[in-house]
């Protein structure tokens, strides 16, 4: 089956600044799929690409298999959600809605019917009639997903759905549109630089950075397998231990051994996740001194400075393994992880 | 700060020195005798007696024609001039020239308009004077509608392509509907600065009484005298520029520039 969306070596250039560079990237129907990048890494040129607000300077785009490239935005089958939500202020919500299907010349009865659907599918039904400057923050944003949604796009486009709403709020909204493209069977593709969110709401993440995409993967790929330091660093926290590569891992301008399944030759840098780190010598053993503890609710995470790295080794705890052990700022602890839990990159 | 009193007193006068001749002025129209002397007593005759004059109506008439035409012609004109201009790249020199009718004086404008149209050997009347309003309520109207674009978000644009809609109705359905209150504000303005121009109307209305205006009616009256005619007459172009610009005012519920 071939994928709805094919990009297929697609640049942009902006006069001599290259925004988007020769990429290549495939999203099947009904994905939930996320492009994560940091500001400039290209990700929401991208995006205006694929919504026709952009034109691409070379590649093609292909949606069910047609190239949609030079398409205007308004006779694709594609909608998006803009970041500051793009509201029309002097209609109501149900007018918002109402707009896209209108554009369609669908009956008047069609459109009242659907408007009503897609009003309790958010749960605005009781907010139709208001304008959006009555609206708070997360209620202007589910008006906009709606007025999107209503059109049943082939694609739906986020630009960072989330990035307007407070914390709490956020992380509900993440389930919530994961929840919501379940139930309405679109594929979504959100452009964010939240790596959490991407993690927490994506089937497929596709990680960007100065126009090139680095690496795509579901988010367990892309968090125990990144393709790169970069990769590594931007997805999560990540312990790094740069040194000279050894037959079974590397050796630290300090002297200390880091073992790891694969090897390498020259400058390299070894890598641990801190949730793979325990209390306790293991395969990999390293002394320290417990410089700052930061208590999470479930987890404690402690900063342990050691001979290996310059930068304190950052570890993960469950809170009662914590407790047990009733650490405090200055004690000394052994660190420990298995081998197979080290990744090598090129330094 | 530490004179209160005095920053007060020297307000009060600057306030009595604008509104007390026009106070005395609508007073004066209400007062029965009609001499500026002696007060005897409230009556509405002097508005009664403006509608016995054939030629007051005649030009109130004209007026009130001159004001609406041009003030629709430079709307429609001006709008468009705003949107033409916040779209695209602009330079200073463009910025001038769109400013320029709003400083430059009017008796310039006046003998400059009056030479181009007996150049151009057009025979002069209403129509005259309504093209020459055109001129200056084109760049009111487009200051107006431009501070509004100011704060225009544009996405919203976007979104309503992005929706489905071609150009034509996008602009149609999202951007004249939210910039109407600034459209009609500017609207409203132009028709105001209209009805009360004097200089330029009567540099380009040619001979004849067919396309005297009120102001011109009013300083062809006042040679003989400030009649209490006209003041009842003064009183009423003054309620009606009050209440267009109060009206543009609240439409806009920002500054007016230029005034």
């Amino acid at each position: 089956m071939t994928p709805l969306l094919q990009i297929r070596n697609v640049s942009k250039a902006f006069g001599t600044m290259v925004a988007v560079d020769d990429l290549s990237l495939d999203v099947a129907e009904n994905e939930f799929y996320a492009l994560l990048g940091a500001s400039g890494s290209g990700k929401t040129t991208l995006l205006r690409m694929l919504a026709g607000f952009e034109v691409p300077t070379g590649g093609r785009i292909l949606l069910d298999g047609k190239d949609i490239a030079g398409m205007p935005p308004n006779r694709r089958p594609v909608n998006l959600m803009f970041q500051s939500y793009a509201l029309f202020p002097h209609m109501t919500v149900r007018g918002n809605i109402a707009y896209g299907l209108e554009m369609e010349r669908l009956l008047r009865a069609t459109i009242t019917a659907r408007v009503d659907e897609m009003l309790s599918v958010v749960e605005l039904t009781a907010l139709a009639d208001r304008k959006p400057d009555q609206l708070s923050g997360g209620q202007k944003q589910r008006v906009a997903l709606a007025r999107a949604l209503v059109k049943r796009p082939r694609l739906l486009l986020l630009d960072e759905p989330l990035g307007a709403l407070d914390k709490k709020l956020r992380g509900a909204m993440q389930l919530e549109l994961k929840r919501l493209q379940h139930e309405v069977g679109i594929t979504f593709i959100v452009v964010t630089h939240d790596q959490e969110e991407a993690l927490v709401m994506a089937d497929r993440i596709a990680i960007l950075k100065d126009g090139r995409l680095l690496q795509s993967g579901t988010p367990r790929e892309v968090y125990e397998h990144p393709v790169n330091r970069f990769a590594a660093d931007f997805i999560g926290v990540m312990n790094f231990f740069p040194g000279q590569g050894e037959p079974k891992g590397l050796r630290t301008a300090g002297g200390v051994l880091i073992r790891a399944e694969t090897a390498g030759q020259g400058a390299l840098v070894a890598a641990v996740r801190p949730e793979r780190i325990r209390l306790g010598p293991g395969e990999n053993t390293l002394a320290g001194s417990v410089v700052a503890m930061a208590y999470l609710g479930l987890d404690l995470q402690l900063h342990v400075q050691t001979a290996a790295a310059p930068k304190p080794v950052t570890v993960r705890l469950t809170a009662d393994v914590a407790e047990a052990q009733n650490l405090n700022p200055g004690d000394q602890v052994t660190l420990g992880w298995l081998a197979r839990d080290t990744r090598i990159f090129p330094a | 700060m530490h004179s209160r009193p005095l920053m007060l007193m020297i307000l009060g006068g600057v306030f009595a020195f604008l509104y007390i001749p026009i106070s005395v002025l609508v007073a004066l129209s209400f007062n029965e005798g009609g001499l500026p002397t002696a007060w005897t007593g409230f009556s509405v005759k002097w508005y009664g007696a403006l509608w016995q004059n054939a030629d007051i109506l005649q030009a109130a008439l004209n007026t009130l024609v001159v004001g609406l035409v041009s003030a629709v012609l430079a709307t429609v004109l001006g709008t468009a001039l705003a949107i033409g201009v916040e779209t695209r790249r602009r330079g200073r020199a463009l910025e001038a020239l769109i400013f320029a009718p709003m400083i430059i004086p009017d008796v310039v404008l006046a003998i400059a308009l009056l030479s181009f149209f007996s150049l151009l050997k057009v025979p002069m009347g209403l129509h005259t004077i309504i093209a020459a309003h055109v001129v200056f309520n084109l760049a009111f109207v487009c200051a107006v509608v431009r501070a509004r674009l100011k704060s225009f978000d544009w996405t919203i644009v976007e979104a309503s392509s992005d929706l489905g809609a071609g150009l034509s109705t996008t602009y149609r359905r999202i951007v004249l509907p939210v910039l109407a209150p600034a459209i009609l504000a500017g609207g409203l303005l132009a028709f105001t600065l209209s009805v009360d121009e004097f200089i330029i109307a009567f540099f380009t209305a040619g001979a004849g009484r067919a396309s005297t205006t009120l102001p011109m009616q009013i300083y062809a009256m006042i040679r003989f005298g400030v009649t209490p005619e006209i003041n009842a007459l003064a009183t009423l172009v003054l309620g009606v520029s009050v209440t267009a610009l109060a009206l543009a005012q609240r439409l806009n519920k920002g500054a007016l520039p230029g005034q």
